[in-house]
């Protein structure tokens, strides 16, 4: 593996974690329990594809072969998907929804802050723009977990809930392999298991304010961050989403 | 346009995109809001940086479109836009024109504190938080405890 193809693997991860999810969080879109929620879920699925064009973007200048971010995330299929399993879990009920952002925007958070040092100038200016917006999507999806965790017995077991299916996929973000050597080595991005005490305080914090207890096992699921395995759940996310051009191949407007 | 003599001078250029409204926020300029980071000849042609506000905001394609037609209604037929992301947009970059022409549509301007200083119809301070999130990316969705009335809050980023 060389230099670039590790960068275009880590490229991919960046930008298919935020693509997938942002796809799974518009899901809500003319749903969500009020419309203050609503607007909210919007806007950030907004921030987390716009932060895809960059990511996807730039992979495929890294990659050379003249594909557009629009390319990569409509032309592929599931097995060359590059995101944690995590964001391609379904959301579920509103709650599920919220503590999969916040176990995501807690790693995305500490990962962009880390990127911001990186030797490529430009994964530092992607990283600036977006952890930006990532501060508050954290501080919203931090706050609702503590409001409904610490809330009424209803919502609190279903919170638990939610921490109990979600904890096994959480270990994943973690996981380095042969890109992520690459990557540190060349000071691009930090090896992610680095990552891993800041993220257990940061939500051991945030989840004993709501009341919740974390689950003692590590034991994680994996496979999509390196395509490996994703889950049957991606498959079908793709088959709307790239509706489109897999019926009118090139079509534009 | 294509020589030297005609070429507009960029303080022109600046005065011109000041006359180009936001297309959420009307009352504020792209210049007011920050976005335009640079404007300079290259030869014939006329280079205007521009900075999104927020990664995923759809205006940003449309503010593009909107200071190219501009330009070009201007006489000035090489435009190219270029984008930069960093340093990322900050809201310190809103002109003090713009923050005033927020406040009197009925947006509280932001604040280092992060949240409004007043209410942007009764100026009361009592003023409570709804949602971090409002109509478009860049605003926030707040109250008045005292006018009972919502309003939107820029947000400071
Ligand atoms: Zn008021």
């Amino acid at each position: 593996m060389t230099r670039d193809e590790a960068f275009f693997q880590f490229l991919l991860r960046m930008g298919d974690n935020t693509l997938i999810l942002g796809h799974r969080v518009s899901e809500w879109c003319g749903h969500a329990p009020v419309l203050e929620e609503d607007i909210a879920l919007a806007n950030t699925a907004l921030d987390l594809i716009g932060q895809t064009q960059m990511w996807l973007g730039l992979a495929g200048e890294v990659q050379g072969e003249g594909k557009s971010a629009d390319d990569l995330a409509f032309l592929r299929d599931a097995w060359d998907f590059r995101n944690v399993l995590l964001v391609e879990m379904p959301n579920g009920d509103f709650g599920r929804t919220l503590m999969r952002q916040f176990l995501f925007d807690a790693w995305h958070s500490i990962m962009l802050t880390r990127l911001r040092d990186s030797k490529d100038a430009r994964v530092a200016a992607i990283a600036e723009k977006a952890g930006k917006e990532v501060t508050y999507h954290l501080e919203r999806s931090g706050d609702t977990v503590i409001g409904l965790g610490d809330g009424t017995d209803e919502s609190h077991a279903r919170m638990q809930e939610a921490l109990d299916y979600l904890w096994p996929y959480v270990g994943e973000m973690f996981e380095g392999d042969a890109v992520d050597a690459e990557m540190a080595e060349a000071g691009i991005a930090p090896d992610p298991s680095g990552l891993r005490a800041d993220y257990d305080a940061l939500v051991g914090r945030v989840l004993a304010k709501a009341t919740l207890t974390i689950p003692d096992s590590r034991f994680a699921h994996k496979g999509g961050r390196n395509g490996r395995m994703h889950t049957e759940h991606l498959g079908h996310l793709l088959t709307q989403m790239q509706w489109l051009q897999r019926a009118y191949p090139g079509a534009t407007w | 346009m294509t020589t030297t003599e005609h070429k507009p001078t960029t303080e022109r250029i600046w005065h011109w995109l000041d006359g180009v409204p936001d297309p959420e926020i009307p009352v504020i300029s792209v210049v007011d809001l920050g976005i335009v980071r640079d404007v300079a000849w290259a030869g014939d042609t006329l280079e205007v940086t521009v900075t999104p506000t927020y990664s995923g905001c759809p205006a940003t394609s449309v503010i593009a479109m909107d200071i190219e037609t501009a330009l070009r209604d201007r006489g000035i037929g090489k435009v190219a836009l270029k984008t930069q992301i960093s340093p990322a947009w900050t809201t310190d970059w809103l002109s003090e024109k713009g923050r005033a022409r927020l406040e009197e549509y009925g947006i509280a301007p932001p604040q280092p504190a992060g949240g409004p200083e007043r209410c942007p119809r009764c100026g009361s301070a009592a003023v409570e938080k709804v949602s971090q999130f409002g109509s478009t990316p860049c605003k926030a969705h707040w109250r008045c405890t005292d006018c009972l009335e919502p309003f939107d809050y820029f947000k400071c980023i």
